[in-house]
């Protein structure tokens, strides 16, 4: 794990999750009113099936520090079986991370349920302080020129 | 060019408390293809809807960006809103600044910047949202109703009499559930089976309901309208058709000493048996386990004494299949057994019973009809200790909840007994008591006052045996903690109501969602308490959370009106969020490589091939089309796409790498 002791940094970080376990989840979270840190922000998805891991990169590439993918525990996807290719995409997404130099890290793949709001915060304040140790995430960045995709009129 | 509409709620004071909405809607007013960007107080509110619809109209808007609570809420709501201006509702989206960021976070300038970063992020969603239109499907009007007790007898009763045809399926031989075993009923002490009996034989004799019983669910796919239910049938060793019911069999059936468990182990069945007199149907299943047939080869005597020759011993399981709109489940509860309690010897004494076995025992048509004697001697006790709260409210034990029915059922066991057994003395453990329904707490009252019910407030510690007592140690918290011991003769646990055995097995199945408990989840504890999250399927009593009947009988009419209403439309409106093939102009027509990679994934087989041929009718290539009635939107199809032909519409490529990229520039 590459550390960096940069106390100040507060690292950015995306959350990929799906419609029906963590982002409900998530607002579980919130009507229990339990706190967490402001680092993490939620796009949605109806299924981790449906993260295109190269999302994933591109959140990289525009100056994400850390990731969060989280779906629905195994056998409770909403889609039978979406969560199951979104973990077998990662096992080998993972190793093309490794080999290409980036901290494997800086991904954290977690399952939360509709039901767990408290566990949402406690994946969201663990992954922020793991990768608050890890730095600023900018070899990747370094890479790859912005806005392929252009402003819509 | 866009024009944007952003609209920050307050929420009253749930996201103004935390987050500055004002200056939310400042910096959003400057957001490229932002035109209006306000804020107020309740937007969900009449006015506040008012507020975007007048917008739209005045501003042309072609996008509409609510910023309040989770899309989960008020989506809906929104969009209707959208709809009545004229805007397409599939060029509105919510921003999600209440769950997700003001109810999480402390007052802080952090706070009040994810806020704007979200509503930038979801403003550049909706730029490149696409106006849709609704799919429509239509519906199968039948309703397959999963757990014949009071729930499932409730709920297909009202389906069956608004007109649409119910298939009630249920795993034991009868139906009837738990209340059937059930001695009187709370606060009215009035007969359960009296209430219940009628209404199983109204379940048989319905025209409307096809009643599938000793039979479970063995698949489920489909979606809501169509589901396509696969039974299993199993084997009752019997052809029902033949089978009157006489009975015959039952008396001369030389395995006579097997547990029942309708009469929880304190009464004995035969090999070939029906739960109880008034089952319904009322006519034998064969159980094999213990059945001399089975086991030796030889007997066969039910056979001999059949008058209609309707016994079939080389039955095997069969199946059935059946069309639904709509599933309900109705599987229950069950209370919590084994030696979960070595403290309290039940499993050890046989004198210390759950409060399943002593509604057995204060029950006329129970294994003493109806008078209170203990299992081991059949002696009349002089004095009963019931315990409350025995697994409930135990985080100890793994369950931290209330039982709910316990406090109640408890006070109803020591009437009974009070009534039958007058010179006894029943005490009663509790740590609190919660009557909270319609004259319940009148009903304790009751107890105490009228029946001399001993109430200790107190926990037990231990229960052992001592010259033939039960010897109870609790201790009595409104006498400053002094120790209590009583000889009992006999102990009662009000032992925690669990989640049916296999629901979790069936929950999978049918793709619902539950919680730690194995308790089926609503689609929301509030305002969708009879739904799953799983359109078209929909819940309704103990299955869901431990419920009284008056409560579960509520629940079940509930979900039968949900039903009924659902059934009331000939199609059915579905969110048009699924996945496309993108098409292009020829010679081409789509990027699709025809590797179809996708249709082994989908998890719905919405996936096949498509010929695209030319005028002359030679293929020109195969790629891949998506049913739009299968399909239901996951998206696995999309990233699997190497080709990036598969588009999902709501959530499209050009969607989500907007919303990444305006997540991260300006943060």
């Amino acid at each position: 794990m590459e550390t960096n002791n940069t106390n100040n940094f507060e690292p950015k970080v995306v959350a990929f999750v799906c419609n029906w376990c963590t982002y409900a989840g998530a607002d579980l979270t919130g009507t229990s009113r339990i706190k967490y840190a402001t680092n993490v922000k939620i796009i949605r998805f109806p299924c981790t099936g449906r993260i295109d891991f190269m999302l994933l990169m591109k959140a990289f590439a525009n100056g994400a520090d850390g990731i969060i993918i989280s779906g629905c525990h195994p056998n409770d996807c909403h889609y039978t079986s979406g969560n199951f290719h979104a973990r077998r995409r990662w096992m080998i997404f993972r190793n093309l991370l490794d080999f290409i130099g980036m901290d494997v890290n800086r991904i954290v793949f977690s399952w939360v349920s509709a039901a767990e709001g408290a566990k949402w915060a406690e994946v969201v304040n663990e992954s922020v302080d793991q990768f608050r140790q890890l730095g600023p995430a900018t070899s990747y960045q370094k890479l790859i020129k912005n806005s392929e995709f252009q402003e819509v009129e | 060019m866009a024009r944007i509409g952003v609209f920050i709620c307050h929420c009253g004071e749930n996201i103004s408390a935390t987050v500055d909405c004002e200056k939310v809607a400042k910096v959003a007013s400057e957001f490229p293809g932002v035109t209006v960007s306000v804020d107020y107080k309740y937007m969900c509110s009449d006015p506040g809807q008012n507020m975007v619809k007048e917008a739209i109209l005045e501003h042309n808007l072609t996008g509409v960006v609510v910023s309040a609570c989770s899309p989960r809420m008020h989506e809906p709501t929104f969009r209707n809103a959208c709809a009545e201006a004229g805007l397409n509702p599939f060029l509105c989206e919510m921003a999600n600044i209440r769950e997700h960021c003001s109810w999480v976070h402390e007052k802080s300038d952090a706070t009040t910047d994810k806020a704007i970063d979200i509503v930038r992020t979801l403003v550049e969603k909706v730029k490149r949202n696409e106006a849709l239109a609704p799919i429509y499907v239509p519906i199968t009007k039948t309703a397959v109703v999963i757990g014949g007790g009071v729930a499932g007898i409730q709920a297909s009763l009202d389906i069956a009499d608004a007109g649409h045809k119910v298939v009630l399926v249920e795993r034991e031989p009868s139906i009837g559930g738990h209340m059937s075993q059930l001695s009187e009923t709370f606060p009215t002490l009035d007969c359960s089976q009296c209430i219940l009996t009628p209404r199983m034989v109204d379940v048989a004799r319905h025209p409307n309901i096809t009643l599938y019983t000793y039979a479970e669910i063995e698949s489920v796919d489909g979606s809501i309208g169509n589901f396509n239910v696969k039974i299993r049938l199993k084997s009752k060793s019997l052809d029902e058709k033949l089978c009157t019911g006489c009975g015959a069999c039952i008396q001369k059936c030389p395995v006579k000493k097997i547990p029942s468990e309708f009469e929880q182990g304190l009464g004995k069945r035969t090999a070939i048996y029906v739960p109880f007199p008034q089952a319904v149907p009322n006519k034998p299943v064969i159980d094999r386990v213990n059945c001399t047939y089975y086991i030796k080869g030889k007997c066969k005597v039910c056979e001999i004494v059949c008058p209609t020759k309707a016994i079939r011993f080389d039955q095997e399981d069969s199946f059935v299949e059946v069309q639904a709109g709509a599933l309900l489940l109705a599987t229950g509860f069950d209370v919590l057994k084994t030696n979960f309690f070595p403290e309290y010897g039940y499993g050890k004494y046989e004198d210390v019973i759950d409060g399943l076995a002593f509604e057995r025992l204060a029950s006329a048509s129970g294994p003493t009809k109806g008078e209170i004697r203990r299992p081991s001697d059949g002696e009349i006790p002089k004095k009963i200790v019931f315990i409350a709260c025995a697994g409930s409210r135990d985080p100890a034990k793994g369950i931290e909840y209330c039982s709910k029915i316990c406090c109640m059922y408890t006070a109803k066991h020591a009437m009974l007994y009070k009534h039958k057994v007058h010179e006894g003395t029943p005490y009663i453990f509790y740590m609190d008591i919660r009557a909270t329904g319609k004259m319940y707490e009148e009903f304790v009252r009751r107890a105490i006052e009228e029946d001399e019910v001993k109430y200790i407030r107190g926990r037990v510690s231990q229960v052992y045996e001592k010259n033939g007592k039960l010897i109870v140690r609790g201790v009595d918290t409104l006498l400053m903690g002094q120790p209590v011991e009583i000889e009992a003769d006999m102990v009662v646990l009000a032992t925690a109501g669990i989640a049916s055995p296999g629901s979790e097995e069936l929950a999978q199945k049918l793709h619902v969602s539950y919680d730690k408990h194995k308790f089926f989840s609503e689609a929301h504890p509030k305002l969708k308490p009879v739904e799953t999250n799983t359109a078209g399927i929909y819940l309704a009593g103990a299955c869901q959370s431990t419920k009284d009947i008056p409560e579960t009988v509520a629940a079940a009419s509930g979900a039968a009106a949900k039903i009924a209403g659902l059934f009331s439309n000939d199609l059915l409106k579905r969110d048009p969020l699924i996945a496309v093939v993108k098409k292009c102009a020829p010679p081409l027509y789509s990027s699709c490589t025809g590797c179809f990679m996708c249709i082994p994934v989908c998890p719905y087989q919405a996936i096949d091939k498509e010929e695209i041929k030319d005028r002359s009718g030679n293929i020109i290539k195969t790629i891949s089309h998506i049913n739009p009635g299968l399909c239901q939107g996951c998206g696995t199809c999309v990233a699997f796409c190497k080709s990036k032909s598969i588009d999902i519409l709501g959530y499209n490529h050009d969607q989500v790498c907007a919303e990444v990229e305006a997540l991260l520039n300006e943060w």
